[in-house]
């Protein structure tokens, strides 16, 4: 490409590790014999189950009900007979009441998934779609898609953002997604667009896709108000902050949304989700995940039913390859290890990643030699080395003058730091101690 | 089901940067310097490197099994010390004084402020500082370049005295002399060309980075150039910039990473410091050569210029400072 990459300052680059599954075919994953089904799988208020042990359920049939705006409703991914409604592991590490369902292996459809007219919809018709339709930010955030296009009133909204950066080593979801599937993320920025009555809108892709680059421009071909923004690979070049900032020039103000700066952002996966749930009436009971790293004998990238559990997803991998070390639900940089495979494939989720024991090493933490890495790397422009210094000795006061809320949590100064120092952990435990502070504080004040 | 799985917080990769490879490297672009000594001064040179060296690692390990902490000598930065202290000495230093510079610098200097990154003043410059306090006469005794000793006996002079006092101008080496290090000096500071090689190196590997060197030699160059000896704008600046501890100086120790800010813009402001303050000194001061002083000196200030340096964070409000 002979243009300037467009990058920020700050960040990095750990080694991508995306040829594992980058060529693969997005492939449906067995369906197995048993799901479960969190009740809450997104940011916000959890479901309430609406079937108890016993019923017969259909497949996108509702199981949890929305409660609260900030929330969706959750479907059944299978059809057949609910078994039992218990507490479960889900990715985050803890247990949530979860839906048990015997898969008849007939994927009956529920009687209310008709195809639609995109054509004939208003706006809050397709709001409510997208709702009903149980659709979160699938870039593993989570917020409910119908929030996130109902700005208040006194927003201006002029630009829309697809996610299509996929900073994060290994995942190759996204970019899978936008080879495969381009002309439902191109009509899915389309229906975005429309209900947010937006004129402008792009879909930002690190250097390292140029298949993906390369479909997406085609079904854009000469359309004017939708542009690809090809964006240097670099890590965390897909945190929502430094999108925007890449892509408009515009910086959030501390504490603030994107909303505040007149853009909203969307994972390409949700735009291709959003199309297609409309079209088809569809909810979303499906993912596609990526499973790679050298601990799984065959990396792949799957189309995999809501409440599969890994321990299913690893088989139909062909299992793992040699010891493994980790298990992670995410990319290495910001996912979450899990100590078991009995934990179910939610919202959230848009890789596996198994680390063979050979790449999990203990590393001993040495003192900080003040080589200023950490501020180099930093997205957000802190000073990690001091925010942690401060956070280890308890001093949350300090950390919140050297602006520890501002941390975006991506990891880059653990990263890169020689010493070894938890310098990510250290500032998010400071980040949770002045957030419930200032939770008190307002409490105490009422 | 196994149970040996890992759980830990993210990021569940780390780079290969560790403490130890950036001592290494370190240590490695100090090698060509190292050799120059050799062949300008001879294996005396060689030496005092070693005895200062051992030194360093031997009190570093002492020191830390008498205050029962863990024993740290791996890290290699005891090297970095040793080898930093005996190229700002003379080839022609007794050996004792070698042995307690460099106790000085890691027990003194080092160890009693908390060990690696903790001290507040480069301990190779202080502990030369305080030798020199010590036992002046035996600290400027040098020693003449044995290459040149017989082709041209008047080259053995370093520049720098002859640079303050204009008179004698017409008795300045060849500016390649200077720059090979074909002069006296102390054993690591000579060869401008074999620091160079060095520093290029460790801004490869981006183990350092350019702006407080650059800001060092470039305030030194301007400011040198700008108070020439015959009037403003006719100053030697060629020379300044590769006479004395100039080079050795601006990439191995003034951006000494537990001793110089962390910001960008607080390594600049240190430079430049370095750069008034050496130029000062060597055109107004007692001592011929600077660089060593205002390196200290401002290795006390950079705290404070760290502190009103933070970078501008991405969204900052106004308001909310």
């Amino acid at each position: 490409m002979g243009f300037k990459l467009l990058s920020f300052r700050g960040g990095t680059r750990p080694p991508g590790n995306k040829h594992f599954t980058k060529n693969k075919n997005i492939e449906k994953a067995k369906v197995p014999a048993l799901v479960y089904i969190p009740l809450k799988q997104h940011v916000g208020a959890p479901c309430e189950a609406v079937v108890k042990p016993g019923d017969q359920v259909k497949m996108g049939q509702v199981i949890g009900k929305q409660m609260g705006f900030i929330s969706v409703p959750i479907h059944s991914s299978v059809s057949g007979k609910v078994k039992s409604i218990i507490p479960f592991p889900i990715p985050q590490g803890n247990k949530e009441m979860t839906v048990v369902i015997e898969n008849d292996g007939l994927d009956t459809l529920d009687d209310s998934i008709k195809p639609r007219d995109i054509n004939a919809l208003s706006a809050d018709e397709i709001r409510n779609i997208i709702l009903d339709a149980g659709i979160v930010g699938l870039g593993s955030a989570t917020f409910p898609t119908h929030v996130k296009l109902s700005p208040p009133a006194d927003k201006h909204i002029d630009t829309v953002i697809l996610n299509g950066a996929e900073c994060e080593s290994y995942l190759t979801t996204d970019d899978r997604i936008m080879i495969e599937q381009a002309d439902e993320v191109v009509a899915g920025l389309r229906v975005i667009m429309g209900v947010l009555d937006v004129k402008m809108g792009y879909i930002g892709i690190e250097s390292n896709k140029p298949e993906a680059i390369a479909a997406i421009e085609k079904v854009i071909g000469n359309e004017s108000n939708i542009r690809v923004k090809v964006l240097k690979d670099k890590y965390p070049q897909g945190c929502e902050r430094k999108l925007i900032e890449t892509i408009t020039g515009r910086q959030i103000p501390s504490g603030g949304l994107p909303m505040d700066v007149g853009v909203i952002v969307n994972n390409v996966g949700t735009a291709a989700q959003i199309y297609k749930s409309i079209i088809t009436g569809m909810p979303l009971i499906e993912k596609v995940i990526t499973v790679s790293g050298r601990g799984v004998e065959n990396p792949r990238n799957l189309l995999v039913r809501i409440g599969t559990l890994l321990e299913d997803l690893i088989d139909d991998c062909g299992g793992y390859a040699g010891d493994p070390g980790k298990v992670i639900i995410g990319g290495p940089m910001m996912g979450m290890a899990q100590h078991s495979l009995e934990v179910p494939v939610t919202k959230c989720v848009s890789g596996i990643v198994v680390l063979p024991k050979e790449e999990v090493k203990d590393e001993e933490i040495l003192p900080c030699i003040r080589c200023g890495k950490c501020v180099e790397v930093c997205p957000i422009h802190l000073m990690p080395l001091h925010i942690s210094a401060y956070s280890l000795k308890g001093d949350y006061e300090s950390c919140k003058k050297f602006n520890a809320l501002d941390c975006v949590e991506c990891g880059s100064c653990s990263y890169i730091c020689p010493a070894k120092r938890p310098l990510q952990h250290s500032i998010k435990v400071a980040k949770e101690a002045i957030i419930a502070e200032n939770k008190g504080k307002a409490s105490g004040d009422q | 089901m196994n149970n040996s799985l890992v759980v830990s917080s993210y990021p569940h990769i780390r780079s290969k940067e560790t403490v130890s490879r950036i001592m290494l490297d370190v240590i490695l672009a100090l090698v060509p310097a190292a050799i120059a000594s050799v062949i300008i001064f001879g294996w005396r040179s060689l030496l005092v490197i070693g005895v200062s060296v051992l030194s360093a690692v031997i009190s570093e390990a002492l020191i830390q099994k008498i205050m029962k902490k863990p024993i740290t000598i791996k890290d290699l930065s005891a090297v970095v010390t040793g080898i930093l202290l005996a190229y700002n000495l003379s080839p022609a230093v007794p050996l004792w004084i070698v042995a307690v510079g460099a106790v000085i610098a890691i027990v003194l200097v080092k160890q009693v402020f908390g060990g690696l990154g903790q001290n507040f003043m480069n301990p190779a410059l202080a502990a030369r500082a305080i030798l020199l306090a010590a036992w002046p006469v035996q600290m400027t005794t040098w020693k003449k370049p044995i290459i040149d000793a017989v082709a041209n006996a008047t080259s053995s002079a370093t520049p720098l005295p002859i640079l303050k006092d204009g008179e004698t101008w017409a008795k300045l080496p060849p500016l390649m002399d200077v720059f090979v290090g074909k002069v006296g000096g102390s054993i690591g500071e000579i060869s401008a060309l074999a620091l160079l090689i060095g520093a290029g190196y460790l801004l490869i590997r981006k183990v350092i980075n350019w702006r407080i060197p650059a800001s060092f030699i470039g305030t030194v160059a301007l400011l040198t150039w700008i108070f020439g000896y015959n009037g403003l704008f006719t100053g030697r600046w060629e020379y300044h910039i590769f006479s004395g501890g100039l080079m050795l100086g601006a990439f191995f120790m003034a951006n000494d990473y537990a001793t110089s800010p962390v910001t960008p813009k607080g390594q600049i402001i240190m430079g430049i410091g370095c750069g008034v303050i050496t130029t000062v000194i060597r055109l107004a001061g007692g001592y011929p050569d600077g660089v060593s002083y205002s390196i200290l000196i401002m290795n006390i200030a950079a705290p404070l210029i760290e502190r009103y340096t933070r970078p501008r964070i991405y969204g900052e409000v106004k308001a909310n400072v």
